[in-house]
């Protein structure tokens, strides 16, 4: 294979990686933006979303594929809400460390409750996603990393549409920005809250079913790597903001698939990790993060 | 029955006891000014009267209706509109977002028609429509959240500091609007620093000190009392 094709390919690989980063780094950004948390637990819901896949269809259920994965996403998104009412809402105007500690908290909590409930043997599950490859010329693109493309592109296209042109979207925005001036304006702040974690969650599901297509394996931890990823892509790209997330989880997937093929597979995630510190350095923010002072 | 009645209202902050036994009314179609000095409490009181702030103890009352535990976001829909100091417009949204948002509570055609209402009294909100509200003057920002609070057509208007920061020239318009507001039928409760301006367009006032009302009367009375002229009017 030429030079070219095979950059070809790691890209691709990258931005296949990089789009399911970007998915998860969307539900961890949308809820700093309203809610002012970091949600540690969100890669579990990742892992609860890919349980479900495998306990709706073919591992208990045996549901219809599209049923299988519409009902994860709705069950994900009452998840997200469930844990904000029962764990967050409590703790809104506590002090940040006690609610990071909380999220991490949560996030033990479903690993070691699908810990007991499944075992920590690893459970085989083959991939729901069963698209044809395509060939290029000399590149070949496997179905899953189509099917990841198209369904990233039309959940970032569904999100950015949503924020930026609906009249709830509009709300989210301004509960992100003053919560006080937004109940004002009629808005229900604890709605809006509820609203965010279950869009979040959703979004985890739909990460949850393209990463268990391509690791066709379930465990109870399977959610801490692209969960920690992800979170990395949200502050790289500028934590709270959107098209900041979706770039950031692109480049991080990029970086990641280009240095294991032409570095060391070995030293990927220190690359990455480095890549992240220097880009912290020279802007604080993120890269489309607001460069904000703070406010005494 | 008063349009809004205020009645032994007591707010601390922590251990600080911020507003103590504060009681006034509000009568249907006026305009009533509450001054005193920075840190007096007029703040406190507006964000306690729309919910922002939670009360110790009184009650408030708006049209005989008990709003002393209602939601904050439930009051614009009973139509009080509050217009907080430092204006609060979201900055990332544009003029016309915002504004969009003041009728959050309303149809799409009631708020396309206050939106021509806002319009028509702000012709310069018009012209900015699709610029970012942070990207406003002081000014200009003062007029977008008098608009966004007018937008949801409310019957009450409180407005905390409107003429804080701006220029004489803006002071002016901005009184000029909250008589005309006046003048079309709603309701003003206006807290200001700016006591002479305020007591000129208000027809009465409570005059607050560390929290408590220690005068209040018809304004046209209050801008001759000599202990106000002397406290707050400079002369």
């Amino acid at each position: 294979m030429d030079i070219f094709s095979s950059l070809a390919e790691q890209l691709i690989n990258g931005l296949r990686t990089g789009s399911i980063y970007a998915l998860i780094a969307l539900g961890y950004t949308m809820v700093y933006g309203i809610a002012k948390m970091i949600n540690f637990a969100h890669g579990d819901i990742i892992m609860v979303g890919a349980y479900l896949l495998f306990l709706l269809g073919v591992g208990k259920l045996g549901l219809p594929t599209p049923v299988v994965i519409l009902l994860a996403i709705i069950l994900c998104a009452v998840l997200g809400m469930l844990i904000e009412k029962i764990a967050y809402k409590p703790l809104r105007n506590a002090p940040p460390l006690a609610v990071l500690i909380t999220a991490i908290g949560v996030s033990y909590f479903l690993q070691n409750f699908v810990l007991i409930s499944m075992g920590a043997t690893p459970i085989p599950f083959a991939s729901m996603i069963k698209v044809p490859s395509l060939t290029l010329g000399t590149i070949t693109v496997s179905g899953i990393t189509l099917a990841t493309l198209v369904v990233t592109f039309v959940c970032m296209a569904g999100l950015i549409f949503f924020v930026q042109r609906t009249k709830t979207g509009a709300a989210m925005r301004a509960v992100s920005e003053d919560r006080g001036a937004a109940e004002l304006m009629g808005i229900n702040v604890n709605k809006t809250i509820s609203l965010t974690f279950a869009i979040g969650s959703g979004l985890a599901a739909v990460a949850g079913l393209l990463f268990i297509s391509q690791y066709e394996s379930l465990q109870p931890t399977l959610g801490a790597l692209p969960g920690i990823k992800a979170f990395v892509a949200a502050v790289l790209g500028g934590i709270g903001s959107i098209p900041g997330a979706i770039a950031g989880g692109i480049i991080l997937g990029i970086i990641e698939s280009l240095t294991k093929a032409y570095i060391s597979t070995q030293l990927s995630d220190a690359i990455s990790f480095s890549v992240l510190v220097l880009v912290l350095l020279i802007r604080p923010a993120g890269i489309m993060g607001k460069m904000k002072n703070e406010k005494v | 029955m008063s349009m809004l009645e205020v009645t032994d209202l007591n707010v601390y902050y922590g251990m600080i006891h911020a507003i103590r036994d504060v009681s006034f009314t509000v009568e249907q179609g006026e305009v009533i000014a509450l001054i005193g000095a920075n840190g007096a409490g007029k703040t406190t009181i507006l964000h306690t009267v729309t919910r922002l702030l939670a009360s110790k103890s009184g009650s408030v009352q708006f049209e005989g209706k008990d709003i002393t535990h209602a939601p904050a976001h439930s009051i614009v829909r009973l139509g009080m509109s509050h217009v907080p100091e430092g204006r609060r417009v979201f900055a990332d949204l544009s003029v016309y977002e915002n504004l969009k948002l003041g009728a959050y509570t309303r149809s799409k055609a009631e708020t396309e028609e206050s939106l021509q209402d806002v319009y028509k009294r702000f012709p310069r909100l018009e012209e900015r429509k699709s610029q970012l509200s942070g990207t406003l003057s002081g000014g200009e920002q003062q007029m977008l959240a008098m608009g966004r609070a007018l937008m949801s057509r409310p019957k009450i208007i409180l407005m905390d500091e409107p003429s804080m920061g701006l220029s004489p020239l803006f002071v002016n318009e901005i009184f000029n609007i909250i008589q005309e507001v006046s003048a079309s039928g709603t309701t003003v409760l206006l807290v200001e620093q700016n006591a002479k301006k305020a007591l000129s367009i208000a027809d009465r006032a409570y005059v607050l000190e560390t929290g408590k009302i220690i005068k209040s009367g018809a304004a046209s009375d209050l801008i001759h009392d000599e202990d106000i002229k002397k406290a707050y009017l400079g002369e």
